[in-house]
């Protein structure tokens, strides 16, 4: 709640003048009945048409500064409401900008997208609603209550018990319902991501014939959500029929009580009509405050999911260092007794490795599926954090680093080729902002996609759909490492980036890599020995454990795991 | 026969081709739409009536609450109307001191606490029917929602933002059903008001009854109009909505880039641009949509100044008495009150209509090209396949597969080779018949495709692809997912056969271990082993397998080649591969490039022939 008040405050000039509006609006209502009782005292009774025009020129004045005054709440709660769901929105994003991997792992991104819209949409009623007539109810309530006072105390008693039994009735309600609203938005999650899945996993789900199945999952998750939804209806169904109980039930009250006491000579007929009239009138406020109070709950409820999303703090802490020392410095990456274990995670991910690689040298990963090879690469630009032993960047450790200088100067590019909505040029450019066209095509040559760039109908300006779809995963791939490569970073990782390309471009590619101008220092990790057996040094892992070290001859020689994998790749050739 | 056959063929064509030109009509129409929309110059009032019109029936099958609904709304606004007569007629015999009837009174309050309690009830009932008629028509929207996401083609999924999709699924539809909810709760009483007041008013007198009802209409004019120009904005609304969302999607689905290059600032930027255009769009829409409520009210404060000049005229000259336009100003004033309310449910529904004509250009999509009536079960494929002069092309105009020809013989195993891009992916599409080809035809068992059920084609496949997707849930339904009812021994020996089963009784609960759809517990071979898995435990007929084996390292992948050379054993199988190493053994090797085959042939005969395949097979070894 508290961060509504927060983005409210921005607006809070808005904030105060829209109720304040609403209000001016409702006592101009209350003038009516007056110049009403003026036309019938004045006018009828003296039979002065003359009186009776100028009055009724007055409703119309009334009603036109009333339209004025309603207009100018309107636009000011609507601004109010807008302006703080946009900046929250733009909050609610630069704040999971800082999560990190295990954050978002942790939240899921279909979460994530329904706190930024159909929550923040919520709240956005919410407050428009709030400010547009949530707080004018009080005001006529009250109102009337006082009037009622200055009528007859021990009549206007009865207003003092009811109020107060309305109010237990509303923010009863209120409060059962809320955890309720929870649920159902709950349930709303589930359908969301169960609509995602069967987008994303469209060409499975056709293969397998499993259009029937995920279409009864989804009717299941869709009935629940209706059952629920229902039954909060249910209890929100009871707020109109029972102030109305509560209210008449009060005018039975204040009719027999006024009938005692007009008996007794202490109060007129005129003032029971009076009293009576002013019940009514919170009767019909009440009304109005129940058709809304539906959705300030939900509103209400939105807004503690979104809180729950700004209080995700990110589980890491930024180092502060801005520029990595240059090149003289040797070691460009230091693993010291360096293990992994992830959040939630049983076993460590990576055990006790040690390694040192040299600036300009060429490091080669390999191992079998799930030994750890990309949770080794992915410490260095620092995605997870070390669980034990410690990671040297140049020198320093990969802690000491602000991310922007860390990210600038090593780059991953990760198995999952992604490419983002927009030409290619920008997807270049994401990387490096002020890259020239020349920088660009030198990347993509680097890259070996010179030539299907050049090849498409518009070149660099070609268009990527979301996700890179319209491209082949080898497409996909060499324009990744473009992206990487336009950085000029002073680490580069290739994380099994090019397993979607042939032999003769992965070659290329790499030794298009080798001769850049400032080659960087090249982890390369690849299921595929002769990706790598030209490395300087090769990483051999298995189950997280570094079963070997050293150049391709080397390990050929003598490490067991190295030679199974050489020689399920290599038969007859080599041996030959 | 053939003749039948052949004309078949043509009609079919034709069909499709009509379907196409139609589909292209269309799109011409909505970018039309889309653009009007745009310039906002015009906001098609037809087209939200279109929108009602596809709403009604869905509304038809909740009849009884429907009904049920008017009704209680009939009763409720009948004895609200009626407790302040009663209640005037106590206060009738409240005169003055010494002067009340209490037997009286006492009577009329009894009388006003039963019709009070009959009217709570049946308010209660009728928000309960409006409850149910909401919520069962939102469901049924999503149900169909899903049912249509099933059944589109996968050239409309390809190229859709899924963000955009969802948000018609989700949000969209939420604020249909916020708008039906205020509309079944206000409207009806709102007109039942309406008329009931009318009838009071009429007994009064009937010439300022006129005034007043030739004067209201004006408030709906002016409500109808206000509608219609915010209509536009907030469709604009809500397709910036479903930008946005897709740009969220888009950031936080790929947050691995943005962190990978610091992108987060500009991510933001880019954001904050989306956003602030929405927000720009909503205050519009909002706020002109809000003018509704203050311009009524302004209307109907005149309505009620003409009543009080007519009426006191009236008065003067003797023809009403003082008390009747008291009442009836306050009838006037009750009279009233409803259009505020409807005009206010009207702009609510305006919203829920522009959400609901998202949803619908969903549902209207046009399917999957609909399966011939006649279409055969295809029960036991033979294992041959026939592609003959296939040309495909994901845009029109363009030519990507042209004059392509093939005939699989059973148990065959094909290779497909090439350079990334070539159409390999493109080709598997093809088979699967997840697209359908431009022209010529494709085949299995000398049935055209086209001529067979796509359950029974796709069941005649098991397909392994790169990209590895599992669905949320246990690791043993995204085995099963081919045969459900797959025992747990059979679940196991698949398992084992594609060297999963170590694994997957690693983890904490074996193979019950729940996933979730993007999960990162699972490393990208260990999905890809259980994808073989799926695969291993169907036995189906024809293999397709994409880059199957890509994310796996060489050791595994030794083992789980032996595998599939038993699975392969008197099965047709296509293989994409880039280790050219496991296809050498292949019956036929297809060697793409640029959509076509530029060599074919086995091993040893495109070594010999030192082409493309040449080139390609010893650059493997080369730096």
């Amino acid at each position: 709640m508290k961060r509504i008040w927060k983005y409210l405050r921005e607006f809070k000039k808005y904030c105060v003048l829209a109720p304040l509006f609403k209000m001016l609006e409702a006592t101009f209502e209350l003038f009516v009945p007056l110049v009403v009782a003026s036309i019938i005292d004045k006018g009828i009774g003296a039979s002065d048409i003359n009186h009776i025009l100028k009055m009724s020129l007055m409703l119309i004045i009334l009603a036109v500064i009333g339209l004025t005054v309603s207009i100018t709440a309107q636009y000011f709660s609507a601004k109010a409401a807008i302006g703080c769901a946009t900046s929250m929105r733009h909050g609610l994003f630069s704040h999971i900008q800082s999560f990190s991997f295990s954050n978002i792992d942790e939240c899921g991104v279909s979460t994530i997208i329904t706190r930024m819209t159909s929550d923040i949409n919520q709240v956005q009623n919410g407050v428009n609603l709030t400010l547009r007539l949530f707080l004018r109810s009080p005001f006529i309530v009250f109102g009337a209550m006082i009037m009622a006072f200055t009528i007859d105390f021990k009549a206007a008693l009865i207003f003092a018990v009811t109020i107060p039994l309305l109010a237990l009735v509303v923010f009863g309600i209120m409060f059962t319902t809320r955890p309720l609203y929870i649920k159902v938005q709950a349930g709303l999650d589930k359908i969301l991501a169960m609509t995602r899945e069967n987008m994303t996993g469209v060409r499975v789900i056709r293969a397998f014939n499993q259009e029937n199945v995920e279409k009864e999952a989804f009717f299941v998750a869709n009935d629940d959500l209706t059952k629920l939804s229902k039954f909060t209806g249910k209890i929100s169904a009871l707020m109109n029929p029972m102030t109305y109980l509560i209210v008449n039930g009060a005018i039975i009250v204040l009719i027999y009580i006024g009938a005692v006491r007009v008996n007794s000579g202490s109060l007129s007929q005129g003032q029971v009509v009076a009293l009576y009239n002013y019940m009514s009138q919170i009767l019909v406020e009440l009304i109005k405050l129940a058709n809304l109070i539906i959705n300030i709950t939900k509103a209400l409820a939105s807004a503690k999911r979104i809180d729950d999303m700004f209080n995700v703090e990110s589980d890491m802490q930024e180092g502060s260092i801005e520029a990595m020392k240059p090149a003289d410095e040797d070691n460009a990456v230091e693993f010291n007794h360096v293990s992994l274990r992830y959040k939630g995670g049983g076993d460590e991910a990576i055990s006790d490795i040690n390694f040192v690689a040299k600036a300009g040298q060429i490091i080669g990963v390999i191992g079998g599926t799930g030994s750890g090879k990309s949770s080794l690469v992915n410490l260095i630009p620092r995605y997870y954090d070390i669980s034990s032993g410690q990671l040297k960047i140049f020198g320093q450790d990969v802690k000491d680093y602000s991310y922007k200088c860390l990210r600038d100067n090593v780059v991953t590019v990760l198995q999952k080729a992604r490419l983002f909505k927009g030409s290619i040029r920008e997807n270049l450019l994401m990387a490096q902002p002020d890259a020239s066209e020349a920088d660009m095509w030198e990347a993509l040559e680097v890259s070996q996609s010179k030539e299907f760039v050049e090849k498409k109908a518009k070149g660099l300006d070609e268009f990527v759909e979301q996700g890179g779809k319209n491209l082949s995963g080898g497409q996909r791939q060499r324009l990744t490492i473009a992206r990487a490569v336009i950085k000029k970073p002073r680490i580069l990782i290739l994380d099994d980036s090019s397993s979607a390309l042939d032999y003769a471009t992965d070659a290329a590619l790499r030794k298009a890599i080798k001769n850049m101008e400032e080659a960087p220092t090249l982890f390369i990790v690849s299921q595929r020995a002769a990706s790598l057996m030209h490395a300087d040094q090769i990483i051999v892992l298995d189950d997280g454990h570094m079963v070997g070290l050293g150049s391709h001859e080397d390990l050929l020689a003598s490490c067991k795991e190295y030679q199974e994998i050489y020689y399920s790749q290599f038969r007859k050739e080599e041996r030959a | 026969m053939s003749d039948k056959s052949e004309n078949k063929e043509k009609k079919d064509k034709k069909d499709k081709k009509d379907k196409k030109d139609k589909k292209d009509k269309k799109d011409k129409v909505e970018k039309k739409e889309e653009k009007s929309v745009k310039t906002l110059k015009s906001g098609k009032n037809d087209k939200s009536s279109q929108v009602v019109k596809k709403l009604l029936p869905r509304l038809k099958n909740q009849r009884f609450f429907l009904i049920l609904s008017l009704l209680m709304a009939v009763i409720t606004v009948l004895t609200t109307l009626y407790v302040p007569v009663i209640i005037g007629h106590a206060i009738d015999l409240i005169i003055g001191q010494g002067q009340v009837d209490f037997d009286g009174v006492f009577a009329y309050l009894t009388k006003i606490g039963i019709i009070i309690a009959i009217t709570a009830l049946t308010q209660w009932i009728m928000n309960i029917c409006n409850n149910h008629i909401t919520y069962h028509v939102t469901r049924n929207i999503r149900n169909e929602a899903i049912e249509k996401i099933e059944s589109l083609p996968l050239s409309y999924i390809d190229k859709q933002s899924y963000g955009d999709i969802v948000s018609r699924v989700i949000a969209d539809v939420n604020q249909l059903s916020d708008g039906l909810l205020m509309g079944f709760t206000q409207f009806f009483t709102g007109v039942m008001t309406i008329v009931g007041t009318l009838c009071f008013m009429l007994r009064i007198n009937s010439l300022i009854t006129l005034v007043v009802v030739l004067l209201t209409p004006l408030s709906f004019l002016v409500a109808k109009f206000i509608a219609r120009k915010t209509f536009s904005m907030f469709r604009l609304q809500s397709s910036t909505r479903g930008d946005e969302t897709a740009l969220v999607e888009e950031m936080i689905d790929g947050a691995s880039v943005v962190h990978a290059y610091s992108y987060e600032e500009r991510a933001i930027e880019r954001f904050d641009e989306v956003n602030e255009k929405l927000g720009k769009y909503s205050l519009n829409a909002t706020f002109y949509s809000s003018i509704t409520n203050p311009a009524t009210r302004f209307i109907n404060s005149l309505v009620y100044a003409a009543v009080a000049v007519v009426g006191a005229i009236a008065a003067i000259q003797g023809r009403l008495t003082v008390g009747q336009l008291a009442s009836f100003l306050s009838y006037a004033n009750q009279y009233t009150k409803p259009f505020n309310e409807i005009s206010g449910v009207v702009t609510e529904l305006q919203n829920a209509l522009a959400c609901a004509s998202r949803v619908f250009d969903l549902l209207d999509e046009e399917n999957e090209l609909a399966e011939a009536e006649d279409a055969i079960d295809l029960a036991e494929p033979d294992g041959t396949l026939k592609l003959s002069q296939v040309e495909f092309s994901y845009v029109s105009g363009q030519h990507l597969i042209e004059n392509f020809n093939l005939d699989v013989k059973k148990g065959q195993k094909i290779a497909i080779v090439g350079p990334t891009g070539c159409g390999k992916t493109t080709l598997i599409n093809l088979l699967m018949r997840f697209y359908d080809v431009k022209d010529g035809s494709i085949s299995v068992s000398g049935i055209d495709v086209r001529n067979l059920t796509r359950r029974s084609l796709r069941a005649g496949y098991g397909m392994v692809l790169q990209d590895t997707w599992l669905k949320a849930g246990t690791i043993r339904d995204n085995i099963t997912m081919g045969k459900p009812d797959a025992s747990d021994e059979e679940v196991i020996a698949a398992a084992k056969a594609a060297h999963a089963h170590g694994f997957i009784t690693r983890l904490k609960n074996g193979y019950d271990t729940v996933i979730a759809e993007d999960d990162d517990t699972l490393s990208a071979g260990q999905r890809q082993l259980l994808c073989i898995t799926r695969i291993m435990l169907v036995k189906p007929k024809m293999l397709i397998l994409d880059e199957a084996t890509s994310s796996i390292d060489t050791r595994t992948e030794l083992k789980i080649q032996e595998a599939f050379n038993t699975l392969m054993e008197g099965r047709t199988s296509f293989i994409v591969a880039h280790r050219l190493s496991t296809i050498e053994n292949a019956d036929i090797i297809l060697v793409m490039k640029d959509g076509s085959v530029i060599e074919t042939g086995n091993h040893q005969d495109l070594l010999e022939k030192k082409g493309f395949y040449y080139n390609l097979y010893n650059s493997q070894f080369a730096v």
